[in-house]
């Protein structure tokens, strides 16, 4: 998946740690801004609109434009504004079964 | 719940350098910020950006460090990870931090919200693959990741650092596609005697001009009719340059003409804004220390108008010695001993703004889009839509938000709030002023249910 | 003269009117206030209602429901006539009680109620399980509703946008950011603003919400209106979740649940509070647990226009005879009787609904 993404990552220390993404399992640098990590795992479709269901990803990485929406913890929520947790279940919002996505 | 004397909003450089000069006057102070680390987004992360992406970012990034480090040593209660999303009068802060609501009280408030990407809808901007200029800079600020197949497409001098950075990395932009004409270069040579007064940053912007130009990355100037193509998610831009159309395929589309202030908090509490020809977007009305309509409610730095990094610090600390002098920790007299230099320095440093609004005016195709494009990203609203309101009677944004939605998703408005603005003004054929904004009312960030409902319970505190 | 009828007021009330009377055939002209004004119309809770009106005056719940019966024919034609739906639901609507004891003091209340009306009132008290198979995602402290059939709710802004664009399609003038000065009846009506502008017209119809208050007065009324605030907020758009509408929670036609409202005496102050936020999601959340960790994206706060009593008023000056006071606080669901019943009040023909208990002389002269 990695090598397929749009996004090239620097060489950093951080150790990589296991969370699922829609269900698969994705390396992501413990403690990194999430949305940006999902980006560089080439993850490109964050969720769909509920108006048309039209496909969006991050917009401007700062927590003003509400684009990186993604459900966790049993909340929708930015993904720019949390970090790389181990064990983190990500889900596109109210696109998982119920309780699915909830940790 | 705590109380304190000030309370400052966003740890960006105003932020950060208005809690420091704030704290050594003896106030006790509150510096509430929703990123985990300070920097606000210019210094986004500084702290851990040591090593190549240091490098790369440059000498003026890591300037940041100092503010940071002196944030450090101030005895300031610094409140990382507070997103603020309610300011009523006393003042009363609401906040969520960690999953928990919390509340602080404070006499005297200090907006630093900083800056938005002034929004620039085109033919396919919501596609996945579309990003602002911005975004690419907190990528590699705070992430190092950066966009392997890159167009930087609008104007200003904010491409050109990326495109730089974006050489330095290894990984140039496939083009930039420039929206400023020649006409709006000459124009701006008139502002040149003043913008001499910051001349360094007129050098700096030589210098990555040449940068640019060493690696080969095509430049295309005088583009209009800009559109990002794709079916789910960007694969070319496509424009007009010098009477030929153009498409160049890639997989990242970065959108930048300016930023603008982010007026949120400060509209919450009723603070005045008026219109700004030269910046093109709405101001808070400020006093020269920052000072509001609102009476103990100060703004500092790029929120009151744009000005850069070094000027909001400058603001940051002549806003905070004016709540200083309000509160009765040093007089008046005392108080414009420290700012004088501040008002000097805080002056050469915005010498080159009216240069640089003249030379890189916002791409006029995006400040009145075309009737199909999507103006409202989280309603989908579009330019047509708008109009169409405007016929039904719409004089301001308000009616307009009532009758389709437009400024009603999550993002409140940041995003379309200056479109929606301007497309009224130009169909009703009113000002801007006359047009109005949204009534922005809290929350100004969401919040859970379940966080507002535990406020019921008060020791539900997570200041506490 | 320009018009029949010059309406003081665009919001849901004044459109009502004007469309129901542009139907007639009658020459409109709708003055409409600036984009900053108090409008109910934008920020009411978009219930079509019925039960818990009219307690103590039988004639406003037989209004209510009149109106309430006739909102599917009035629906239906807005839409063919705009190509736009006003998401009407009438499936029914809860009164959501968390104590047995309260639930049934109501149901006495209702029951006596239903007798006045001659029977016509149905509804069906559920208990917990009951509830709970209609609406799964209720909570424990719920101790059970009471179910009335002829309620419902619809889309308020698109009620309002479709009036707007309708009262023009049928060749009613609106002329918007217009603050009405002063009214006068040399012979014509003459309605001047504070631009200018004067309208001319053989009646005038003030539905002007909060601006009766000083309005009405100059027109001969007493017109004894006050706001009153109702703070709402509104949820992230989720997935279904509610089935029906109650006083406390509905889901919209566009996925987000909204949530009201508080009712507070604060004059002309619309803004929110951090408490009055709080005390609607705990409320919410004990009807809905889930909605605990649903995210509110907007709040605002709005000014009811309440009579003394509650009721509408719909008065004809004594002072200037044609002109008429039309207010009251339930905008939406009397949306179709003032735009198909009323116009034969004002127009005085044989069908005229008798609105006697309306009138304000059943207040006391200051």
């Amino acid at each position: 998946m990695k090598t397929d993404s749009p996004f090239l990552e620097l060489a950093g220390d951080a150790p990589r740690v296991r969370v699922w993404f829609d269900g698969q399992p994705l390396e992501l640098p413990a403690g990194a801004n999430l949305a940006a990590a999902l980006l560089a795992a080439g993850v490109q479709v964050f969720r769909h609109t509920p108006v048309s269901g039209a496909p969006r990803a991050p917009f401007c990485m700062m927590g003003a434009c509400f684009e990186c929406l993604v459900e966790t913890g049993g909340r929708v929520q930015q993904a720019c504004m949390l970090e790389v947790e181990e064990g983190m279940r990500i889900a596109r919002p109210h696109e998982a079964e119920a309780g699915n996505a909830t940790v | 719940m705590q109380q304190y004397d000030l309370a400052i909003i966003g740890a960006g450089p105003a932020g950060m350098a208005a809690a420091a000069e704030a704290a050594q006057t003896g106030l006790s102070v509150t510096l509430l910020d929703e990123q985990n680390r300070p920097g606000g987004q210019i210094y986004r992360d500084v702290d851990r950006a040591a090593g190549p992406r240091g490098a790369i970012l440059g000498q003026e990034y890591l300037h940041g460090a100092t503010l940071t480090a002196g944030l450090g040593q101030s005895g300031v209660s610094h409140l990382s990870g507070a997103v603020v999303w309610a300011i009523e009068d006393g003042f009363r802060i609401s906040f969520t931090r960690h999953g928990r609501a919390g509340q602080v009280e404070a006499e005297r408030v200090i907006l630093a919200t900083g800056a938005l990407e002034r929004p620039m809808p085109v033919s396919g901007w919501t596609l996945p693959g579309v990003m602002t200029a911005g975004a690419a800079q907190i990528l590699l600020k705070q992430s190092g990741v950066l966009p392997r197949r890159a167009v930087l497409t609008g104007s200003g001098p904010l491409l050109y650092l990326i495109a730089a950075q974006m050489v330095r990395a290894d990984t140039p932009p496939l083009a930039l596609v420039e929206t400023q004409t020649a006409a709006s270069l000459m124009a701006s040579t008139r502002h040149l005697p003043g913008a001499l007064r910051g001349w360094r940053y007129l050098a700096k912007g030589l210098k990555m001009l040449a940068e640019i130009k060493r690696a080969d990355v095509p430049r295309f100037t005088g583009a209009a009719n800009i559109a990002v193509t794709g079916s789910t998610r960007a694969e070319a831009v496509s424009f007009r340059s010098k009477g030929q159309e153009h498409s160049i395929a890639c997989d990242t589309v970065l959108l930048h003409h300016g930023v603008v202030p982010n007026t949120q908090a400060a509209r919450s509490i009723g603070v005045p804004h008026a219109w700004s020809e030269a910046q093109q977007c709405f101001v808070p009305e400020t006093g020269t220390w920052g000072e509001t309509g609102k009476d103990g409610v100060l703004i500092a730095g790029d929120g009151a108008g744009i000005g850069g990094a070094m000027a909001a610090e400058f603001a940051g600390r002549i806003a905070a010695l004016k709540a200083a002098e309000e509160l009765g920790r040093i007089t008046a007299q005392e108080r414009d001993r420290r700012a004088a230099p501040l008002f000097s320095q805080r002056s050469r440093e915005t010498a080159v703004r009216p240069f640089l609004d003249a030379a890189y005016p916002p791409y006029s195709g995006a400040l009145r889009p075309a009737d199909s494009t999507i103006v409202c990203r989280c309603e989908e609203v579009t330019a047509g839509d708008i109009r169409s309101y405007a016929k039904l009677g719409c004089l301001g944004p308000n009616q307009a938000k009532a009758f389709g939605r437009a400024g009603m998703g999550p993002c409140q408005g940041r995003y379309c709030g200056l479109t929606v603005t301007a497309l009224l003004a130009e169909a009703n054929g009113q000002t801007p002023d006359e047009t109005g904004y949204y009534r922005i009312r809290p929350p100004i960030k969401p919040v859970t249910l379940g966080e507002l409902a535990a406020m019921e319970d008060p020791s539900a505190n997570a200041a506490e | 003269m320009e018009a029949d009828y010059a309406v003081i007021g665009g919001g849901v009330v004044g459109l009502s009117v004007a469309w129901g009377l542009l139907r007639r055939g009658k020459r409109i002209t709708v003055l409409d206030g600036d984009d900053g004004a108090f409008r109910a119309s934008r920020g009411n809770f978009g219930l079509v209602w019925v039960q818990s009106k009219g307690m103590k005056q039988p004639r406003y719940a037989s209004w209510s429901q009149q109106s309430a019966a006739a909102w599917g024919g009035f629906a239906a034609e807005l839409e063919d006539g705009t190509g736009r739906s006003v998401g009407l639901q009438q499936n029914g609507g809860y009164d959501l009680h968390f104590s047995e004891e309260t639930l049934y003091a109501t149901v006495a209340q209702y029951d006596t109620l239903k007798d006045k009306l001659g029977g016509n009132y149905p509804y069906e008290v559920l208990g917990r399980n009951a509830l709970s198979r209609e609406e799964p995602h209720i909570g424990p402290k719920v101790a059970g509703a009471i179910l009335h059939h002829q309620d419902g709710h619809a889309n308020p802004l698109r009620l309002l946008v479709s009036l707007a664009e309708d009262v023009r399609r049928l060749g009613g003038t609106v002329l918007n950011g217009k603050t009405v000065t002063s009214v006068s009846k040399p012979d014509a009506f003459k309605v001047q603003c504070s631009d200018g502008t004067t309208v001319t017209a053989g009646k005038v119809v003030l539905s002007a919400g909060l601006g009766a208050m000083e309005l009405g007065p100059k027109l001969g009324f007493k017109a004894p209106v006050r706001p009153q605030r109702g703070q709402v907020l509104i949820t992230e758009k989720l997935p279904k979740m509610i089935n029906r509408p109650s006083l406390i929670a509905r889901q919209v036609d566009e996925g987000g649940i909204q949530i009201g409202a508080t009712n507070e005496e604060v004059g002309l102050d619309d803004g929110v509070t951090q408490p009055g936020l709080s005390g609607l999601a705990a409320e919410a959340i004990a009807a809905y647990p889930a909605l605990a960790r649903a995210q509110l994206v907007r709040s605002w706060g709005a000014l009811r226009i309440l009579s003394p009593d509650g009721l509408p008023i719909y008065q004809e000056s004594p002072e200037l005879p044609g002109a008429y006071l039309v207010t009251c606080h339930s905008g939406i669901t009397l949306a179709a009787a003032h735009a198909l019943f009323l116009p034969d009040w004002l127009e005085g023909t044989a069908a005229a609904p008798d609105l006697e208990v309306f009138s304000e002389d059943r207040f006391p002269v200051s």
